[in-house]
């Protein structure tokens, strides 16, 4: 009944979003305001549809109705009703449903804007998120249906359908397989929605795009309009990207937070895109350039956050034969291959009338440092593009399958990570048009000189690594440049409006929070730079079994087994947990508590690593494996991590200040006040 | 009596660095950190992108307890490494040998730099000239450049 209700509020929304396509469209080209106006109704009846047909599975999930196949696949009776609900992602039928609901939420804010300036864009942005909308839904209701039954047939097989096969019985199992283990943890409960909220809200800025391309808009009004989406949507992706990191670090015990694995690239390669977007998109609001490139961009991060919607969650890509059984991978391949592809024809249709108003003038100049940050990012994006890719391409051409794993990354993506730090330090001391050489020179050479310190001071205290004196070198380099631009600015204002330091300090800050919202980014930004060189750079671990009441040592730490303990929970794990004592410099840290959890309904083993963190570094223990009868002996594997927790730390920082460049200004809302006193008065 | 002790001495002082020679020969056991050091290299067939040495599951600690057989037996880590890709296929080693279709993964993404680089140095090239300054030239009361950029993109702003 439940399950009924379900897909049948979602053909509607179907029905809904091709139509109101069709008649925005129609409304467009025929100038029909009405029919515009009925397409815009549409599709704000999609969000309530599938809201109710979220809730559906939701109320399915949360009842235990096992008889629904997805209902069985994704939760189990021993788990907690908290976990049941975010199941609704748990799955790829449910979070397809939920990525629908997401879209139809954020198309729906997007259309109760006021429109009066820009009414044109109002059809092809409906076009844009009913197509994206109805791509979606399709593949709910024809291929991964979240509301399917199981039935049995009179030989015993299970089968599974939407309506009664004719020969078969309902099918009422009494508990279900249970979420993943992996992902019955906090942070993988909260990264794939956040995940999911910066794919979905990327659609937005899309779609703008293609109703400026559509409706012959050259200037930047879309990016305007677009431009605290686009921030949103960064935002949500970065914070999904950093809470898949931690997940990983706490949850997947290999020591790391970021193994290079094709799901992570997927999420990480729109936000590659999008960084560049945000970058140059500035250059189009100062100067009126770039204005292919932006473009380019755009459509470049949807058909991305489109690809990692479909890799994140199926994972058909590991082999060309798992591509081609599942039904949706040809489908998600067309509608990319398509959709890529007419917005590409559309923007080479409109090539000339997007012609820059400024051209490139040095080298020097702040917009030629954005293309070059720009190429960079490129840079990466291919190599991980590639990367992901690869390993398809090989098996179909050769009949071998290879293996492109971290050190293929991360090698070629190294030195283009070090250019794009160098240029985080340049580019702020650089302006608009023609700069010389000589004056960027000026401002950067003492700058530079005074960021010796950093590696000086490091090498005297003993790092001898090259690569890792050149890393904090460039860092301190940009922490040293970004904080002289925020004394810099406060001072010139404490001349000369004769406030205070501080006053002046945070009224500069707060006027211009995009400019220097970005600047405590690129702080946060070097923050986790120093985690990433510390963990990436000198991270050192060591294994060894060791009987009751032995050491094993990695460092100034020792690490000493004294008891191991074996047991059932009520939830069906069963769980080895050692219990060790970690000391510095022998001084006692106290004791950590590594353990294996086996869940028997999946066969699935789990690692939960016993950490002691500080801000220098991370003692970091796995129980690897033990004596399951004397339970004397038990290996232990542990990495020392230096420095790792600023990661953590820089993506706070990151986050935090993302949400201060996004947040809304007092000019903003005066110009929307102005906008408002000018319609009156041309009323009047 | 003591000439017999007189040849003992003398046989085992010939004797001695043939056997402590000999107990060199049988080496200490491999350690879990040389183990690892290879299988961290590797990559099982069946748990995609978790490398070996960090994989939990049965198969993959066979697979270490064959890396240690072989150190112990004195293979030398190419030989071994050479011995799983001949059992298992080439997507066992972390990145794929340079050699055949496998070059296309490493000249890909430097080649597409490149161009892209050739094409930002032609925009470089072809719109040099013809641009002006955009912050004004007017001197600020202050006359510091660096105040009237600072106060030009607060007035620009949207």
């Amino acid at each position: 009944m439940l399950a009924n209700l379900g897909y049948f509020s979602l053909v509607l929304t179907f029905v809904a979003a091709l139509y109101g396509a069709g008649a925005a469209a129609y409304g467009a080209v025929r100038r029909r305001p009405a029919l515009v106006e009925s397409a815009r109704h549409a599709m704000l009846l999609t969000w309530p549809l599938v809201t109710l047909a979220s809730l559906s599975i939701i109320a399915l999930l949360v009842g235990r109705h096992y008889e629904v196949k997805y209902v069985a696949a994704v939760t189990s009776n021993a788990m907690p009703t908290y976990l049941k609900v975010t199941a609704l992602w748990g799955g790829q039928a449910g979070s397809l449903v939920f990525w629908s609901w997401l879209l139809s939420a954020f198309a729906t804010a997007a259309s109760l804007r006021r429109w009066e300036r820009d009414r044109e864009f109002l059809p092809w942005v409906i076009v844009v998120t009913m197509i994206t909308l109805a791509f979606f839904i399709s593949l709910v209701i024809f291929f991964e249906n979240p509301f399917q039954r199981l039935w049995q047939t009179l030989d015993g097989r299970q089968v599974s359908a939407l309506f009664q096969p004719s020969g078969t019985i309902p099918l009422f199992p009494t508990d279900g397989q249970g979420l993943n283990p992996l992902l019955r943890h906090p942070g993988m409960v909260i990264h794939p929605p956040m995940l999911y909220l910066g794919f979905v809200s990327f659609v937005i800025p899309y779609a703008f795009a293609i109703a400026a391309l559509v409706t012959r808009r050259t200037d930047d009004r879309w990016i305007r309009i677009t431009r605290r989406w686009t921030l949103v949507a960064w935002l949500f992706l970065s914070l999904g990207l950093i809470l898949g990191g931690r997940w990983a670090y706490d949850v997947l015990g290999w020591g790391g937070y970021w193994g290079w694995d094709p799901v992570e690239i997927a999420a990480f390669m729109p936000w590659l895109t999008g960084t560049a977007f945000l970058h140059s998109v500035m250059i189009q609001e100062k100067r009126g350039m770039l204005k292919h490139w932006n473009m380019l961009l755009i459509i470049l991060t949807y058909s991305l956050v489109i690809f990692g919607t479909f890799l994140t969650r199926s994972g058909v890509l590991s082999s060309v034969h798992a591509f081609a059984q599942s039904a949706i991978g040809p489908m998600f391949f067309g509608f990319i291959g398509l959709t890529f592809v007419v917005s590409v024809s559309l923007l080479m249709n409109r090539w000339g009338e997007l012609r820059g108003e400024n051209h490139l003038g040095s080298v020097f100049a702040r917009e030629s440092l954005f293309l070059l940050n720009n190429l960079l990012f490129m840079g990466i994006l291919v190599v991980c593009f590639w990367g992901v890719l690869f390993p398809l391409i090989s098996e179909l051409f050769t009949g071998q399958k290879v293996t492109v794993g971290p050190p293929f990354y991360e090698r070629a993506t190294g030195p283009l990570w070090v250019g794009l730090l160098f240029l985080m330090g340049v580019a702020p001391l650089s302006a608009y048009g023609a700069t010389s050489w000589r004056s960027l020179g000026r401002g950067l050479w003492k700058l530079l000189l005074l960021s010796l310190i950093v590696p000086a001071a490091l090498y005297f205290s003993g790092v001898t690594l090259a690569g890792a004196l050149i890393g904090y070198w460039l860092i301190g380099f940009v922490a040293i440049v970004t904080l002289v631009e925020f004394w810099r600015g406060a001072l010139a204002r404490h001349r000369r409006h004769a406030e205070s330091l501080p006053l002046a300090f945070w009224r500069m800050a707060i006027r211009n929070r995009r400019r220097y919202g970005g600047y405590i980014i690129h702080l946060g930004v070097v923050l986790m730079a120093i985690g990433i060189i510390g963990i990436e750079m000198f991270q050192t671990e060591t294994q060894g079994t060791l009987a009751r009441g032995e050491s094993l040592s990695l460092g100034r730490y020792t690490l000493t087994y004294e008891s191991l303990a074996q047991f059932d929970t009520a939830d069906g794990r069963n769980v080895a947990r050692a219990v060790v004592q970690v000391s510095r410099d022998g001084r006692n840290l106290g004791d950590l508590y590594p353990r294996r959890d086996f869940y028997y309904a999946s066969q699935q083993p789990m690692t939960i690593p016993g950490v002691r963190s500080s801000l220098q570094d991370d003692f970091y223990v796995l129980l690897v494996g033990w004596e399951p009868i004397a339970q004397e002996g038990a290996t232990f594997k542990i990495y020392h991590n230096p420095a790792v927790n600023f990661v953590w730390m820089g993506g706070l920082i990151f986050i935090a200040a993302t949400l201060l460049a996004a947040w809304p200004t007092r000019e903003f809302d005066g110009l929307r006040e102005a906008a408002t006193a000018r319609a009156v008065v041309a009323r009047a | 009596m003591q000439r017999s002790l007189k040849v003992y001495l003398v046989l085992m002082a010939i004797a001695a660095p043939v056997l402590i020679a000999s107990a060199a020969v049988q080496p200490p056991p491999p350690s879990d950190d040389e183990v690892n050091a290879i299988a961290h290299q590797l990559y099982c067939p069946v748990c995609e992108n978790v490398p070996l040495d960090v994989c939990p599951t049965q198969a993959c600690a066979q697979w270490r307890a064959t890396i240690r057989d072989k150190l112990a037996q004195g293979w030398s880590e190419a030989q071994i490494k050479d011995y799983f890709v001949e059992q298992y296929g080439e997507r066992v080693l972390a990145t794929p040998p340079a050699r055949g279709l496998n070059w296309l993964v490493y000249v890909l993404p430097p080649a597409a730099f490149l161009a892209g680089a050739f094409v930002l140095y032609r925009a470089f090239r072809s719109g040099g000239q013809n641009s002006e300054p955009l912050v004004p030239t007017a001197p600020d009361a202050d006359g510091d450049p660096y105040v009237a950029r600072l106060e030009e993109e607060l007035r620009r702003r949207s």
